[in-house]
Order: C-alpha cells, then sequence, then structure tokens
C-alpha cells in the first residue's frame, strides 16, 4: 500500500525527493496514516520552495553571478609558483564560457586511460607519444636551402626519431602527402626538397615561404596536442594536455572514451551533441566557481547552460548571440551598440511592441513582472448576444 | 550503441511517439515550435533516425532533482 501512496506522489514531486523519503521509510517505518501525513507535508513545503510564476530569474540569475564576480576580479592572474600547465582561470574563463567564445584561450584536455593503462605507467610513454603532435622541425637536426639549386635540405635528428619512434618513412608519406607541388628525395641522410612551381618561375622568396612551411608539417600524433603532463589522482594516471582535438583523442584504443573530456565546449557540442555542451557549460563554470571558493548556487548555472543550448547550437550572451535575438529593438539597444541597433531597426522599420521588461522601463511603464504580469482580458460580447 | 551515446557528459536520448508528444505539449501548455531544438545531424541522436518535427526525451541526471526529464524538437540545420 506505501508503495502506491509513493508511486501516486511520483508526478508531483521531483525525484530526489522521493527517493530520500523512500530512503527516511526503509529506515524507520511508519503506518499508511503517518506516511500519507508526510507526503502531504512534503508536498506543501516542496510547493512554498517553487519559484512564483513571474518572478524575474534572470536578473536573480546576473545578479549571482555579478556579485561573486567582483570578488573574483581581484583574485585573478595571481598564481606564481604554480608547477601545472598554465590554464585561464577566473572571471576571463567565466566571460569566455558564457560569451561562447569560438577559440578558448587555452583549450585543455583530461584523457582518461582505460585498463589497465591507467594504473600501469609503463605503457605511458608510449600512449603518449601516440597522442603528442609531432612536428617535422622536431625531428630535424638543420634545415637550409640550397640557393644555387633552389631546394630545401633537411638534415634528420636520428637520435630524436629513434626516440619518439618516427621512421624516414613516415616523414616522407606525410612530407609528400601535404606537399603536392615538389619533389621529395632521400639521399644519404639528406631530405632534400624541389619545389616545382606550376606557372611563374622559382623564385628565392617561394623556397623560403615553403621552407618555413615545411617546419609545421604534421608528422606524428594528434593535431592540436602540444603539450602533455601526466599526473596522479587518486591512484589513476590522468593526462593533461595543451590543446585540444577531443574528436581524435576519442579514437584511441587505449583511451577511456566514456570520461574523457576537453574544455573546448565547441568540441563537446561537435562531436557529442548539444546536451553534453550544456552539461560542459555547467562543469567548466562549475570548476571556475570552486576553483575561486565563491558560492554560486547550481540552479543559476543550469539556467545559464540551458539559455546558451536553447536553439540547438550554442549561442553566447552576446549581442551576436542570445541577447541579439530579443524581439524589442529597444531591449538590444539597451545592451550594447545602442545606436547601430536603432539605425538598423529603423531602416528596415521594426515594431517594438512593448513586451518585455527593459523597454517597458525606458517608457516608464509598469514591466510585466509579478505583480505587473497578470492582465485584465475582457470578452467582447458578439453581436446580437445577450449579456450573460 | 555509439560511442557517443556512452560518453558521460551525454545523457539519455530517446524519441517519442505521436501520442507521447501530445502528452508533453498539454502537460506544459506550449507549441511545437517553443520547445527547446536539436539538430538533426546531432552526434547524440544520429542513431535514433529522427525526422523534423520529431520531439526528443532527455533524461537527465540532475544535480538538484536527481532524474530529470527535458524535451527537445528536432530541428533540421
Amino acid at each position: 500500500m506505501a508503495e502506491d501512496l509513493i508511486k501516486e506522489c511520483e508526478n508531483r514531486l521531483p525525484g530526489k525527493l522521493v527517493e530520500n523519503l523512500k530512503k527516511a521509510i526503509a529506515k524507520r517505518p511508519i503506518n499508511q496514516k503517518q506516511l500519507k501525513e508526510v507526503i502531504k507535508r512534503l508536498e506543501e513545503k516542496y510547493s512554498y520552495a517553487k519559484i512564483n510564476p513571474g518572478e524575474a530569474i534572470g536578473i536573480i540569475t546576473a545578479e549571482s553571478f555579478g556579485e561573486p564576480g567582483t570578488q573574483m576580479t581581484l583574485r585573478t592572474f595571481h598564481f606564481a609558483g604554480v608547477a601545472e600547465a598554465n590554464i585561464t582561470l577566473g572571471l576571463p574563463r567565466l566571460i569566455e564560457i558564457f560569451d561562447a567564445r569560438k577559440k578558448a584561450s587555452t583549450p585543455s584536455m583530461e584523457i582518461h586511460l582505460k585498463e589497465p593503462y591507467n594504473k600501469d605507467e609503463t605503457h605511458l610513454e608510449k600512449i603518449i607519444s601516440l597522442i603528442k603532435e609531432i612536428k617535422l622541425k622536431e625531428v630535424i637536426s638543420k634545415i637550409s636551402i640550397n640557393i644555387m639549386k633552389l631546394n630545401i635540405e633537411i638534415e634528420l635528428n636520428k637520435k630524436r626519431m629513434r626516440e619518439i619512434g618516427v621512421t624516414d618513412l613516415t616523414i616522407i608519406k606525410s612530407l609528400k602527402t601535404e606537399l603536392k607541388s615538389a619533389e621529395v628525395n632521400l639521399k644519404d641522410d639528406l631530405l632534400i626538397i624541389k619545389p616545382k612551381p606550376k606557372e611563374e618561375e622559382l623564385t628565392l622568396p617561394t623556397v623560403y615561404a615553403l621552407k618555413e612551411k615545411i617546419k609545421d608539417i604534421h608528422i606524428k600524433g594528434i593535431e592540436g596536442i602540444t603539450e602533455i603532463l601526466p599526473i596522479k589522482k587518486e591512484n589513476e594516471v590522468i593526462l593533461l594536455t595543451a590543446g585540444s582535438n577531443l574528436k581524435k583523442v576519442l579514437e584511441i584504443k587505449e583511451v577511456d572514451g566514456t570520461t574523457s573530456t576537453t574544455n573546448d565546449i565547441f568540441e563537446v557540442a561537435s562531436v557529442l551533441g548539444i546536451e553534453a555542451a550544456r552539461q560542459s557549460i555547467m562543469n567548466e563554470a562549475g570548476k571556475v566557481i570552486k576553483d575561486q571558493a565563491l558560492d554560486i548556487d547550481i540552479r543559476h548555472i543550469m539556467f545559464i547552460a540551458d539559455l546558451i543550448t536553447n536553439s540547438g547550437i550554442i549561442k553566447g550572451v552576446t549581442r551576436s548571440g542570445i541577447t541579439g535575438e530579443k524581439e524589442s529593438v529597444l531591449a538590444r539597444a539597451s545592451f550594447e551598440t545602442p545606436i547601430p541597433q536603432l539605425v538598423k531597426a529603423s531602416l528596415i522599420g521594426e515594431v517594438d511592441h512593448l513586451n518585455s521588461v527593459v523597454e517597458n522601463v525606458m517608457v516608464n511603464q509598469t514591466v510585466p513582472l509579478g505583480t505587473g504580469l497578470p492582465n485584465l482580458v475582457t470578452k467582447m460580447k458578439k453581436e446580437g448576444e445577450e449579456p450573460k | 550503441m555509439g560511442k557517443e551515446q556512452e560518453h558521460i557528459l551525454v545523457p539519455k536520448h530517446t524519441k517519442l511517439d505521436e501520442k507521447e508528444i501530445q502528452e508533453v505539449l498539454e502537460k506544459y501548455n506550449v507549441a511545437l515550435r517553443q520547445l527547446p531544438k536539436i539538430l538533426k545531424s546531432d552526434p547524440a541522436i544520429k542513431e535514433l533516425n529522427v525526422n523534423p518535427g520529431d520531439v526528443i526525451k532527455i533524461t537527465r541526471i540532475s544535480p538538484t532533482t536527481g532524474k530529470s526529464d527535458f524535451f527537445r524538437v528536432v530541428l533540421n540545420d
């Protein structure tokens, strides 16, 4: 019987409350009548905790971030002597997340490894060499231009190549795929690259430009991942990286594809979808707030994450993102760049219906919030109809 | 199931049938176009075989309420 009562209240109460109720009952059995009373009280308390219709939750969220944000600014950029990789933290990072900047200023990944690689450190070197990006300039000892023959001569660093497990063949192969318009030859440990111009005559500047380009050719590993720092966390080895490439990293078979993450939210959205991006926004913003020892309710972060991902793609809180999509011209003008907004709106003849908050504040009218929200609606009688 | 659905960041996505869609719209008193959106090309739903206008139920593990349901309507990109 008790199960029926609990099942019945599941529709009206959030799951976590019902779970807690079940646990409490298991510990201390109560009779039917008591349970009914408990559920009644629970529902009452829950309805008090609910936010009122018409409450301006947006401004509450803004203030909840704004006030601790002022504290945060003072404590940013002060981490002298930290040995770990330099990652944007504090207010700059929070702004980056909420503005949804396409390029994170310090992309970074947290790579978890599968069993047994996460405990066993003997394979670590090999896995790191699989992931870390190696460019050509790291495996050469000398690169020069032969002015007479107008070609580029590269001396390979055999010792370094052995260390990271790269052979001549892999280098030549990646050079050949990258350089469509050049001839690649290996002659007694000297790699000779002869550019083949299509139309114009070969000149020194073009050869020089090619030489600079060659240095950055990708040889091995995953593109974008420039540094790897293994750290030990709760008996498990985790790889922290500078640079991020979630898609490629998840494809590596030693990597745990279910827990490895990146701090680049756009990458999460494109690889794992919009819901994962929402979770990622919450995690990243939560991390900043926790780092700074601030106390912002998780509901505010959830609210912003929901807004940013509402349209199925990530839209920041900027004039080109969700704020720019406001219906009202005056509301948009009140955010950023007022004059261009007004000029643009007048050119296409936009109408402002004064449906929301900011524009009503501007024209000194009651804002549709709280007690200002309800309106009187009159049902007009039809012609010939008797009034009721 | 693909790799995407197993990742810890990805909550469970399920496709709703016609009747369930009506129930959702009635419960929250909204029109289909007022629901939050999800793109048809979203990696998390690529194995559900969806069309624009379908509604996806997302069972999130919420830090405040335990399990909670969220709904998104499928859009063409």
